[in-house]
């Protein structure tokens, strides 16, 4: 077992999972999407990024570009929020909470990929 | 650089993930704990301001408490936050300094940075292994020649007083182990530009090491090696090292040569010297007994050279039973009186102090010295920072390996005509010697004459080219004209010629008619070569040698000359 593969597992699902919980609800409606939910989202995702930070094989690398793209699009989202909220004064109208949402559903999508190539990189990692 | 980059990545990993845990943590705590408002009514800060507040406060910037001055219960929990920020700032900024201060990452660095600069070379260069004293000098040499090399060297403080050195050309440095084939992969071995490879390291193991590896990984390249027992040599002979330097054996001919034709010697000496050292004049040893103190690899080499012309020795050796010293050698080191007196040194004509440490070779001279003050002395100097010391002691002839091999080297690789007209000049007697030293003597002031190369091509010589085209016959008097005042000639004198089916001349004579790809060789002052290369550059100024007229050159005024002609 390598705790180092096994510990970038458990934070790339969460990161997945957490992402999945915040983009799950009416698109539009600000009731159905927590903002800390974001914020965690962010932040494990983060977390997952710096730990393929100088990975050299190649899995590591790409699984650095996707999580990359994730947090780029959450990064994005949460600039978007802070921005309604507390740069132009709108709130959450429905065409922000959209927009919000959407990007985090690209990230979504970055997390799905990382988990798939996790997935497959330990079915086809043999011993 | 990708290695620095994937490394410093590597060790950041932690620290990083530390400072993002103590950032969430902090603005989780402060978004999550109740406030009031200037109104008073109870207000939670959103987590834009919580991270807009952790944010100057982890980096010690204090803003104040804003928007609204905090209860005590975050008051509290800012003080927590506050130490854990701080800390784990100083952490990640500390893991980076020390990371780029880490002598395993300077290393990775520097071989980085070194490999870069050796993969962007587009001009030939010379790898060089070892930077001794021979090394030192190559590198200067053909640095001032404008020719570039890669150095590797096992020690780090030579290769930082190289880079103190200020070349006129960039010299890639690295210090690593030679031995080590991937180094000399590193230092451009493989590159087509490498155009050699010189191994001057110490010990005859690593430069055959070297030239091994060499050989097979590049098989075209030049292989040029350092090597100072007998042994190494044939082992390196054998799988065709190019060029071989036994400096003992090399001391040890020329030595011989000073007894047999003094002259010749002095031929060798002034040709081969280092650039700008004082021209000194060397007196003719003696023939008669010579007492030689040290009978190691130099010790042999120069007593088998000796003997060879007969030439007796007494032979002073502390360790006779390693050194295989033959019968009737004196027991002892030869820095005692005692010693040197049974050897007989008062009847000597010399000594030769031959050991492979500079302070007994100097004791040696020196107590010889004293016991009988008409000796001629010859000393072997192991270390080139002893310069002070041997200048000081004034000894007739210093035997510096570096120098010797450094030398050799050089003239291999820029001067390669020298190299041939040295051999066809030892076939000479010492009459023809005497001749050429007396001509150059008149030419000379203080200074050994630099050597220099002219090939009659379109590149080097365009003027004397035209000139062929217009049907002028040039001959070597012409070149050697100086172009300033056309009665003289440049303070020079003709060596050799080589023409480009390959016929040799010695010392050609001034109405020798050049062709295109003759190669001459000439000796004499510096600035001679500068007047001469003007002169084959500028058509205008060979014509006017050639036929002692100033003819325009402009087209108009050709015109109005009426001699359109040309």
């Amino acid at each position: 077992m390598n705790l180092e593969k096994v510990v970038f597992a458990f934070f790339i699902v969460l990161s997945l999972t957490l992402n999945f919980g915040f983009f799950i609800g009416e698109l539009d409606d600000p009731n159905h999407h927590n903002v800390y939910e974001l914020y965690a989202a962010l932040v494990v995702s983060l977390i997952a990024t710096i730990m393929k930070f100088g990975d050299r094989a190649h899995i590591g690398a790409v699984l650095l570009a996707t999580s990359l793209v994730a947090d780029l699009q959450l990064i994005a989202a949460v600039i978007v929020w802070t921005i309604s909220e507390h740069g132009t004064g709108i709130g959450l109208s429905p065409m922000v909470m959209s927009s919000i949402v959407s990007l985090s559903g690209g990230a979504l999508l970055a997390n799905i990929t990382s988990v798939v190539i996790l997935v497959t990189e330990t079915v086809m990692f043999r011993r | 650089m990708q290695n620095v980059i994937y490394l410093l990545l590597r060790r950041m990993r932690l620290p990083l993930i530390v400072v993002i845990m103590v950032y969430t943590i902090s603005i989780t705590g402060l978004a999550l704990i109740p406030g009031v408002d200037d109104q008073g009514s109870p207000w939670h800060m959103s987590l834009f301001h919580a991270f807009y507040f952790v944010s100057f406060m982890g980096t010690t910037i204090g803003f104040g408490e804003i928007p609204y001055p905090f209860t005590d219960p975050q008051r509290l929990w800012i003080a927590f936050a506050m130490y854990l920020t701080v800390i784990s700032w100083l952490y990640a900024i500390g893991s980076l300094f020390t990371l780029l201060q880490d002598q395993a990452f300077q290393r990775v660095l520097a071989y980085t940075t070194f490999t870069r600069a050796v993969r962007k070379i587009r001009e030939p260069f010379y790898l060089i292994c070892g930077l001794g004293d021979a090394g030192q000098l190559v590198v200067r040499e053909l640095a001032a020649d404008g020719i570039r090399s890669v150095v590797i060297d096992r020690n780090e403080n030579r290769i930082q007083a190289l880079r103190l050195e200020n070349l006129p050309v960039y010299i890639p440095a690295l210090s690593a182990d030679v031995a080590d084939s991937s180094t000399l992969l590193a230092g451009g071995l493989d590159k087509a530009q490498c155009a050699g490879v010189i191994a001057l390291t110490g010990d005859d193991h690593v430069n055959l090491t070297v030239a091994i590896s060499s050989k097979l990984l590049a098989p075209e390249t030049q292989v040029i090696c350092r090597a100072e027992t007998h042994d190494a040599q044939a082992n390196m002979d054998s799988f065709g090292t190019d060029v071989i330097i036994n400096p003992f054996d090399t001391f040890a001919e020329r030595f011989a040569m000073m007894f047999q034709s003094p002259s010749m010697f002095l031929v060798y000496e002034w040709m081969t010297s280092i650039h700008e050292s004082p021209l000194r004049e060397f007196a003719s040893p003696p023939r008669g007994t010579w007492v030689l103190c040290g009978y190691g690899r130099f010790g042999k080499a120069v007593q088998k050279s000796l003997s060879f012309k007969g030439i007796q020795t007494v032979i002073v050796e502390s360790d006779i039973r390693t050194t295989a010293a033959p019968d009737g050698t004196i027991e002892g080191r030869g820095t005692e009186a005692i010693t040197l007196y049974e050897a007989g040194i008062e009847s000597a004509v010399g000594v030769i102090a031959g050991t492979d440490d500079d302070a007994n070779n100097l004791s040696i001279i020196m107590t010889a010295h004293d016991m009988n003050n008409n000796l001629f002395t010859v000393a072997r100097q192991n270390m080139s920072n002893n310069d002070g010391i041997f200048n000081a002691a004034n000894i007739d002839l210093t035997m510096k390996s570096g120098m010797i091999i450094g030398r050799r080297i050089i003239d291999l690789l820029t001067n390669p005509l020298l190299t041939d007209f040295l051999r066809m000049a030892r076939t000479q007697n010492e009459k023809w010697a005497n001749v050429l030293v007396s001509r150059m003597a008149g030419i000379l002031t203080e200074q050994v004459p630099e050597t220099w190369t002219l090939t009659i091509s379109n590149d080097h010589t365009p003027a004397v080219l035209e000139a062929f085209r217009k049907g002028l016959a040039v001959t070597l008097r012409h070149i050697v004209t100086d172009p300033r005042e056309v009665t003289q000639s440049l303070p020079c004198v003709p060596l050799y010629l080589r023409r480009a089916n390959q016929t040799e001349q010695l010392l050609p004579v001034d109405d020798t008619a050049l062709q295109t790809g003759d190669q001459l060789l000439f000796c004499g002052r510096t600035h001679a070569e500068t007047h001469m290369r003007w002169t084959a550059r500028n058509f205008h100024a060979l014509d006017f040698i050639c036929t002692g007229s100033d003819r325009p050159s402009g087209a108009v005024w050709r015109l109005f000359s009426g001699n359109g002609a040309d």
